[in-house]
């Protein structure tokens, strides 16, 4: 999947080049990192740059922009309740290899008037043209119904967006977006791509890096919990044991 | 006020948090229950992912029971020996539950079994003692001066009378085989590892109707083999699973351990056979809720979860 879409860029990025030179895009973050710390509740970042025209002779009409940030692909199980003897179970399941556990595309208009369903699939614009790689059953009509409920359910966690029309441009030259990553959005390495579209076509793309990570206590936490998980559980333990001392001492007293 | 939760990777609210544990320490004060059973699916509904909500309710239930202990021990409402029998039978109910667990999890459907043993030990524990609690206060209220036969003490132990090695727990007022009490705590471990919970609901109602112990030592008792087994299941998930949070536990605990102290002065101005009405009520009202979230069509069909090591 990444690789394929790295594949394309490629490919666009050589063939047009070759013929004429196309417009460019200019990007940066608002921040290159998100720190969380104890008070963390989701961080809003600002995607902005610029569209350069080979000449500076403007086109004479918007700039049609895709934005894509996605954090890193999960291995995930999906499972499905289904009625039995009266009772909702988990019956069937399918797995995807390739979830993103987070992907947010902002644009400047419906994906639909961007780009047709091919380049959406290539590049892997919009939720509906991820490849979640499903694997588990054969059925591919089976998995489709998967990845809606995989789908739905991100989105109901602010996981997975689609912002139309929340792409602004200026002057035709520069754009903005607004980013949210929510606190449920795993840590790690995400990358924040923008897309050049013109004609159906993706015409120019940069890509920039942003790190999600623990900071100062929390990240001293967790990676006390992975290195000495006895002592961690050891001292989980000591504190809730303290706790209930100190609470007998305090509120029993005058019982 | 948000706070963030390094292990559970999100945000909760701190101040819902340190209320729901005081709310489940006072139950656990009040009825010598862990509230594990309450705890956990409340964490579960709150979008605490479901590992990181089992593992960190029960360092909360060691901490308000290590307090409520306190509270019942300084009236004497503690059977240390008794509760030793208890912890020592519920180690090996450990270790046997995990076993369990694992084979379980290989036949999966897990989840539904755990629901279904649920509702029918809260559902079958919870009428029993609702129906017994209601006769006796019914009888209390029509004969009031006259002192209460102590009837049931010694009625529901036959076969555990005859177990050897009989000897003396002075606080309990019983003169029984320690096998009795180290098979009942094995069991409640066992079904500790399995279900996620302490064991209270079931403890609490087997000292009562099988031991026969008297009403005044059974909730510190209880909580005592709580605090031994949580602890225990705390180091296990930590170890085992890491998914242990301790900010969580934390903010849990300190409502826990204030509300349990509240919790243990309120069962001591309670009469027993109403203490036991209101645990009956609350283990009728979970099953109830259980067998609604079984048969209802949930809001949400699909569940997703990360598969480890991908």
């Amino acid at each position: 999947m990444r690789g394929r879409a790295a594949l394309a860029a490629a490919c666009v990025v050589t063939s047009p080049a070759l013929a004429a030179p196309g417009p460019r895009l200019y990007a940066d973050l608002s921040a290159p990192k998100i720190e969380i710390s104890y008070g963390y509740a989701g961080a809003r970042l600002l995607v902005y740059g610029a569209v350069q025209y080979p000449g500076g002779k403007l086109p004479g009409e918007s700039p049609k922009i895709a934005i894509v940030a996605r954090g890193p692909d999960q291995q995930v199980t999906v499972r499905r309740k289904e009625r039995v003897a009266g009772v909702w179970v988990n019956t069937l399941s399918e797995q995807f290899a390739t979830a993103p556990s987070f992907y947010a595309i902002a644009t400047t208009a419906p994906l639909t008037d961007l780009v047709d369903a091919r380049t959406a699939a290539v590049w892997e614009l919009g939720l509906g043209f991820i490849q979640y790689s499903p694997f588990g059953s054969d059925d591919p009509a089976a998995a489709g119904i998967f990845q809606r409920g995989l789908i739905d359910l991100r989105r109901s966690q602010g996981l997975y967006r689609e912002d139309i029309g929340a792409v602004r441009v200026t002057d035709d030259i520069i754009y903005r977006a607004d980013l949210f990553v929510p606190p449920s959005a795993p840590v790690g390495d995400y990358d924040v791509t923008v897309y050049l579209i013109r004609d159906g076509k993706v015409v120019s793309t940069i890509a920039r890096k942003l790190s999600v990570e623990k900071t100062g206590f929390e990240a001293r936490v967790s990676d006390f919990a992975e290195r000495d998980a006895l002592l961690y559980g050891l001292a989980t333990v000591a504190l809730a044991a303290a706790a209930g001392w100190i609470a007998s001492l305090i509120v029993g007293r005058r019982g | 006020m948000d706070i963030y939760l390094p292990i559970a990777g999100m945000s909760v609210n701190a101040l819902v948090m340190v209320l729901a544990g005081a709310g489940v320490g006072f139950l656990s004060g009040l009825f010598g229950v862990g509230g594990g059973f309450l705890l956990t699916p409340f964490l579960i509904f709150y979008g605490v992912p479901p590992a990181v909500a089992v593992a960190s309710s029960a360092p909360q239930i060691t901490g308000s029971s290590v307090s409520a202990v306190l509270a019942h021990a300084r009236r004497g409402g503690v059977d240390y020996k008794m509760g030793m029998a208890l912890v020592v039978g519920g180690f090996i109910g450990s270790a046997l539950g995990a076993r369990l667990f694992r084979w379980l999890q290989q036949l999966g459907q897990i989840d539904l079994a755990i629901q279904i043993v649920y509702v029918l030990l809260l559902g079958t524990i919870g009428t029993l003692m609702a129906r017994d609690s209601l006769r006796t206060l019914r009888q209390a209220r029509a004969t009031t001066d006259k002192p209460r036969p102590l009837r049931r003490a010694h009625r529901h132990i036959g076969v555990i009378a005859g177990l050897p090695m009989r000897m003396k727990f002075p606080a309990s007022g019983l003169y029984l085989s320690p096998l009795a009490p180290i098979i009942l705590g094995a069991l409640v471990g066992v079904l500790t590892v399995i279900m996620g919970v302490g064991g209270g609901f079931v403890l609490v109602p087997a000292m009562v109707y099988l031991l026969g112990m008297s009403a005044g030592v059974v909730v510190g008792t209880s909580l005592l083999q709580i605090v031994f087994v949580t602890a225990v299941t705390t180091l296990f998930h930590a170890v085992q699973s890491g998914t242990v949070d301790i900010v969580l536990a934390a903010l849990l605990l300190l409502g826990g351990v204030v509300g349990a102290q509240y919790g243990a002065r309120a069962a001591r101005k309670l009469p027993a056979e109403k203490l036991r009405l209101g645990l009956a009520v609350v283990l009728l009202a979970f099953a109830t809720r259980l067998v609604l979230q079984l048969t209802y069509r949930p809001g949400e069909l699909f569940s997703v979860s990360i598969d480890e090591g991908a």
